[in-house]
């Protein structure tokens, strides 16, 4: 027979291998799966995994990794705050959109001025609004107990219709002769947010590097991170260190919404350009799953982001190439997160084979 | 914008069919979590039943075989979510998590061959005498055996919680597993069976989702009713028949503000269409919810 | 001689670096009220549980009426005859008292006819009992008369009770104490479980001492001295805390009328609570577990906050402080609950020193945590607590009860506090370290602080305090002189008989 046994502290073996071990397996039976769906595993896992970095358009496929990650790592830092703490904000594809909205709009409400002032103001205005939208189930949560988990997925799709209504009501483009969607910000000179197009390289890479840095150091040496550690482990425990709850839950929810509306500006402001319907790309919840990846650690994180945006580039050139559906990488990320979430439980328990030693 | 072309019978009778797949995820739920359990994954396992339900139904030409269907597929489902909850002992938030962005991804790749196909008409059951009633008749008795089917779940969930020992029992798994144990139960073994029950209700009224309401396949089909019915489960205060209130609420509000699309109101469509969403959160803000299980969202693992 | 009830032959159980019971064997006889003494951790829940089916021995046999006994789960053990009252209550808080008596039944009738045949044991035995209620709300008294009822519907051969009377008051434990002979005279065995000796003495008919795991002596406890059995307990001869005689110090703290709502829906509210504690003495508060204890400690410790001026310090009104700043002024506190609320398990001894140490010990510089200077203090606390770890980067998890309270009540006694407040020091702690603890309390106190010693034990409270007062239902009673104290007059704070000083006149 198989027990588990509870270890009495985490091993550090398994914390880093638990997720090299995921990766591999998810790998096997992501090739299970693609054989099921008539294409060849290891050309199929190689075009995900390796062509994007290594083969010769990857010159090309390089800069993507910035331009996919960088939203990642912005939004799983800020949730990671949060889910340490035991704050589970679900919503942040619903604050990522806001940002983009606020941000959206405060670089067209300028144009077509010119002036440096014009993308710091979005990136506030982005920041803003996907704080002020983290906020609703925060102070929810703390005033009312509600459940901050159904309030903030809610929120995504008010969110989601919010956006539709933006794209074809307000923000329409003018000249954009009757078709939905706002002004390409990316060929605005004072809005847009890349540095090096070509480069793959936007503020919000920079910001995303600042982040982990930030989260970093904040978790391991300020007694900030050490109370939202601490909140998350032994709620009780954080109340006798005087740790206050309602502010603990605002605060991991601010970060996680301005993060996260950060992210949704700078990918209005480049890579995307434009606020349209279909605008979003699902990365506040794939950005859920780079959180658990990079097990909560911002140094995880950047890891985890770069996996996810490796599958995602490296997806779509076996959509294009060997016609692997779209929705086959959706079900790989999900098999990685399954699989790290079991494997995981290598890391708390000894797995002991056989119940009792002979007398 | 014509108001008056909403008929007040059509609307609730709609009203019950808009209601069911909630309601049928919801009470599903509502026993998983009654021992304990707090899957998240509704929402992933409601559009596998959607799709398992769409693609069994069209391959048979029965739809009955597909709401079976999509019950196992449901339960199937869930039953990864129980292995890694129950067994691995994974956190219970983010495998629930996980369950629903598998269960997105999987029924898109499933359904991939069946988008734009019509699906096999369900006939309506209108029950005899009743249904010639005025005014109660179309609103009540006048609909597919599903719907008839969702209200005695209800019942028979409420009646097995309240006297069966069986339904004592998971009760107790979900107050106190550690006292469960102790007692000699089986407390994994009990929350298994309530997470596959779980996964099968959520498959049929997803199934119900894609065979009846829409009814052909499309991604996303459940748009956010697997959150909804978590919701409901909270405002029902984990009673079965409060259950019923709420999903007739949120079926209300749903097939409102669809009329009021369809009669021209001034409002954009965008804005109507939040209106399911932000009435969830109202109700989860004016709920002062009742007491949740005492155990509910923990780990269990037998030590010593 | 007859047949034994129940024989066991060399049991044996071992689990990772730790021998929980090691060839023990020793047999218990139909209708005999048979004590098992130990410490804490001396084998003795194991064994129990390997009675009720819940542990699978290593090695080693059990009859029962010299037929081989092999429980497989708690049903079989229940099903041959073997019931068992838990030490921390296996009930179900939202459920009602006939629903939780059910749910440990093999095949129980319907609701009501178990409602019939509550009444019936409860009459039949002196335990009355409402079987419509919940739970949640009875008294720890009226939860084990549920336990005990729900054992005694099953007509049982053996009936294991582990530590049953720590929750209780001195009368409830006289009330228990019928209840058990009455049924031990039915014919009844009952294995009993504590180390409270003159209970054992009071109750037993025979006693087998456990010590690390093994059967170290078995005696007449009726025959045998408290301290031959202490000593055969603990192996060594005990430790008697010194109390020296302090002059009466000014007054440092003051409760004036403190009042609190409870904090969840099974809590206490606290009531017009008035007090004043004095520099250099020990103030012992008794009281059954769920009468305000965790309360009080959360209201003095800042986890609380009630209106300013009903809680004073040395003038100042600090009722609406938080935890830290209330430490900084020096009121420190270490709650009842190790794992999860005086320390965060998964963590490691040093994240646990900065839990409350930040403050008073300057842990940190503008925000930023000096890890070097916590991991320097939680060493300092290892080392001054003697507390057994190979050191301050293992968690809060790995060390053993006993020596995590120490760490607990190190932690802050190190930080030189004015006022000290302690629930439960010495709970679930073996022998050697109780005694260092409450040595330690005392200690405090002769160098000047006050000390509000929260405990349920109370012969612990008599042996350190100065002055007693019992809380009941969230209410304070006065305090009185410990020197002198009756029993019956414990008894009577603890039950609430506030009108005591006016009996006392009369009388």
């Amino acid at each position: 027979m198989i027990r588990l046994e509870k270890r009495t502290a985490p091993s550090q073996f398994w914390t880093y291998a638990a997720p090299v071990l995921a990766v591999l397996l998810t790998m096997i039976c992501g090739g299970l799966l693609f054989a099921a769906l008539g294409n060849d595993p290891l050309i199929t896992i190689r075009t995900i995994f390796w062509d994007p970095l290594f083969s010769e358009f990857s010159w090309y496929y390089r800069p993507q990794l910035l331009i996919k990650g960088a939203p990642l790592v912005l939004i799983a830092i800020g949730l990671s705050f949060g889910f340490r703490a035991g704050v589970w904000n679900i919503g942040a594809e619903g604050q990522y959109i806001l940002g983009a909205i606020c941000g959206a709009a405060v670089g067209l409400a300028f144009y077509p001025t010119e002036s440096v002032f014009i993308l710091p103001l979005m990136i506030m205005a982005g920041a803003l609004g996907g704080w002020a939208w983290a906020m609703i189930p925060g102070l929810l949560r703390v005033k009312f107990g509600t459940n901050e988990i159904l309030v903030s997925l809610m929120l995504v799709y008010v969110a989601q219709q919010l956006l539709a209504s933006m794209a074809l009501g307000a923000m329409r483009n003018p000249d954009g002769m009757g078709f939905p969607g706002s002004r390409n910000l990316a060929r605005y000179p004072s809005a847009t947010s890349w540095i090096n197009e070509g480069a793959g390289l936007h503020w919000g890479v920079v910001f995303a590097f600042v982040a982990v840095i930030f989260a970093y150091i904040t978790l391991s040496r300020h007694i900030f991170g050490y109370h939202v550690r601490l909140s998350g482990q032994s709620p009780r425990a954080a109340r006798f260190a005087g740790v206050n709850p309602g502010l603990l839950v605002l605060v991991c929810m601010g970060i996680a919404g301005a993060l996260a509306g950060l992210a949704g500006l700078f990918e209005v402001a480049g890579p995307s350009g434009l606020i349209s319907i279909d605008f979003n790309a699902g990365y506040g919840f794939t950005a859920i799953i780079v959180a658990f990846l990079g097990r909560l650690h911002p140094i995880g994180i950047l890891l985890a982001a770069g996996l996810m945006a490796l599958t995602y580039i490296g997806g779509d050139i076996a959509q294009s190439n060997l016609r692997l559906p779209a929705a086959a990488i959706q079900v790989l990320q999900g098999m990685l997160l399954f699989f790290l979430l079991a494997v995981d439980v290598l890391t708390h328990y000894r797995v002991r084979i056989g119940t009792r030693k002979l007398a | 914008m014509d108001l008056s072309s909403i008929n007040p019978i059509l609307l609730l009778a709609s009203l019950m069919v808009a209601a069911t797949p909630i309601l049928l995820a919801a009470i599903g739920e509502l026993v998983v979590e009654r021992a304990g359990v707090l899957n998240l994954g509704v929402e992933g396992m409601m559009i596998t039943g959607a799709v398992c339900g769409f693609i069994v139904a069209i391959s048979t030409g029965s739809p009955w075989l597909g709401f079976a269907g999509a019950a196992l597929g449901g339960a199937l489902l869930a039953l990864i979510f129980g292995v890694l909850t129950q067994v691995l002992l994974s956190n219970q938030v983010a495998t629930g998590l996980a369950l629903t962005l598998f269960g997105l991804g999987l029924a898109a790749l499933l359904g991939q061959g069946y988008v734009g196909i019509k699906a096999p008409p369900v006939a309506k059951f209108p029950i005899p005498l009743l249904s010639d009633l005025p005014v109660i008749g179309p609103v009540l008795f006048r609909h597919d055996p599903i719907v008839y089917l969702g209200i005695t779940i209800i019942a028979a969930t409420s009646a097995f919680l309240r006297y069966s020992r069986a339904g004592l029992i998971l009760r107790a798994v979900g107050e106190n597993h550690e006292a469960a144990h102790a007692l000699g139960y089986h407390v994994i073994r009990v929350r298994l069976l309530a997470i596959m029950f779980g996964g099968a209700c959520a498959g049929l009224g997803g199934a119900y989702l894609g065979l009846v309401r829409v009814p052909q396949w499309t991604e996303g089909v459940t748009a956010g009713a697997g959150w909804i019915a978590l919701a409901i489960v909270v405002f029902a205060s984990w009673r079965p028949w409060r259950l019923l209130l709420g999903a007739y609420l949120f079926g209300g509000v749903t097939v409102l503000q669809l009329n009021l699309q369809a009669a021209g109101v001034a409002l954009p469509v965008s804005y109507l269409s939040m209106a399911p969403y932000l009435a969830t959160i109202l109700v989860l803000v004016m709920m002062r919810s009742g007491r949740a299980p005492g155990s509910l969202g923990q780990s269990f693992h037998a030590s010593r | 001689m007859n047949i034994p009830l129940l024989r066991l032959t060399g049991l044996t159980k071992a689990y990772p670096g730790v021998v929980a019971n090691k060839d023990v064997s020793f047999d218990i006889q139909p209708g005999e009220i048979h004590a098992l003494l130990g410490e804490n951790g001396a084998g003795k829940s194991t064994l129990v549980k390997t009675i009720y089916g819940l542990v699978k021995p290593d090695a080693g046999q059990m009859q029962l009426k010299g037929a081989v006994f092999e429980p497989a789960d708690p049903r079989a053990a229940r099903a041959a005859g073997v019931a068992m009252v838990f030490q921390h209550f296996s009930l179900f808080d939202a459920m009602n008292v006939a629903e939780n008596i059910a749910l440990g039944m093999e095949n129980p009738p319907p609701q009501r006819e178990i409602a019939a045949q509550v009444r019936q044991v409860s009459d039949q035995y002196g335990l009355p009992l409402d079987p419509t209620r919940i739970v949640g709300e009875l008294s720890a008294g009226e939860r084990q008369r549920v336990e005990i009822i729900r054992c005694l519907l099953q007509d049982p051969k053996l009936l294991i009770m582990d530590e049953p009377t720590s929750v209780l008051t001195p009368q409830e434990v006289s009330i228990l104490f019928e209840t058990l002979r009455k049924l031990r005279d039915a014919g009844t065995a009952i294995l009993y479980i504590s180390h409270k000796l003159e209970e054992i003495r009071a109750l037993c008919d025979a006693a087998t001492v456990l010590r690390l795991g093994q059967v170290v002596g078995t005696c007449d406890p009726r025959a045998t001295s408290a301290r031959d059995m202490a000593e055969l307990m603990v192996g060594s001869s005990l430790h008697v805390p010194h109390k020296a005689v302090r002059p009466e110090g000014e007054v440092i703290l003051t409760l004036q009328k403190l009042s609190a709502k409870a904090p969840h829906r099974f809590g206490t509210a606290l009531r017009d609570i008035d007090l004043t504690v004095r520099r250099g003495e020990v103030l012992g508060i008794g009281g059954v577990a769920g009468n305000g204890q965790d309360e009080l400690v959360a209201a003095l410790s800042g986890e609380i906050r009630t209106r300013r001026d009903m809680l004073m310090m040395q003038g100042k009104s600090i009722g609406h402080l938080a935890p830290n700043a209330r430490r900084r002024l020096g009121l420190l506190a270490a709650p009842e609950e190790r794992m999860g609320h005086a320390a965060a398990p998964d963590m490691t001894l040093t994240e646990n020193a900065l839990l409350t140490a930040v403050t008073r010990q300057g842990l940190t510089s503008r925000g930023f945590v000096r890890w070097s200077k916590a991991r320097d203090y939680a060493s300092a606390v290892i080392k001054g607590f003697d507390v057994r770890t190979p050191g301050p980067a293992n968690t809060a998890r790995s060390l053993s009860g006993g020596n995590l309270q120490k760490f607990v009540i190190g932690r802050e006694i190190m930080q030189n506090p004015v006022v000290f407040v302690v629930n439960q020091p010495t709970w679930g702690v073996d022998a050697s370290a109780a005694a260092a603890i409450r040595q330690a309390l005392l200690d405090l106190a002769d160098q000047g602080a006050a000390v509000i010693c929260i405990s349920q034990d109370l012969d612990e409270l008599m042996e350190i305090s100065d002055r007693f007062a019992a809380l009941n239902g969230g209410r304070l009673s006065a305090p009185r002189p410990a020197q002198g104290l009756s029993v019956e007059q414990i008894g009577m704070m603890l039950g609430g008989a506030h009108d005591m000083e006016v009996a006392d006149v009369e009388g």
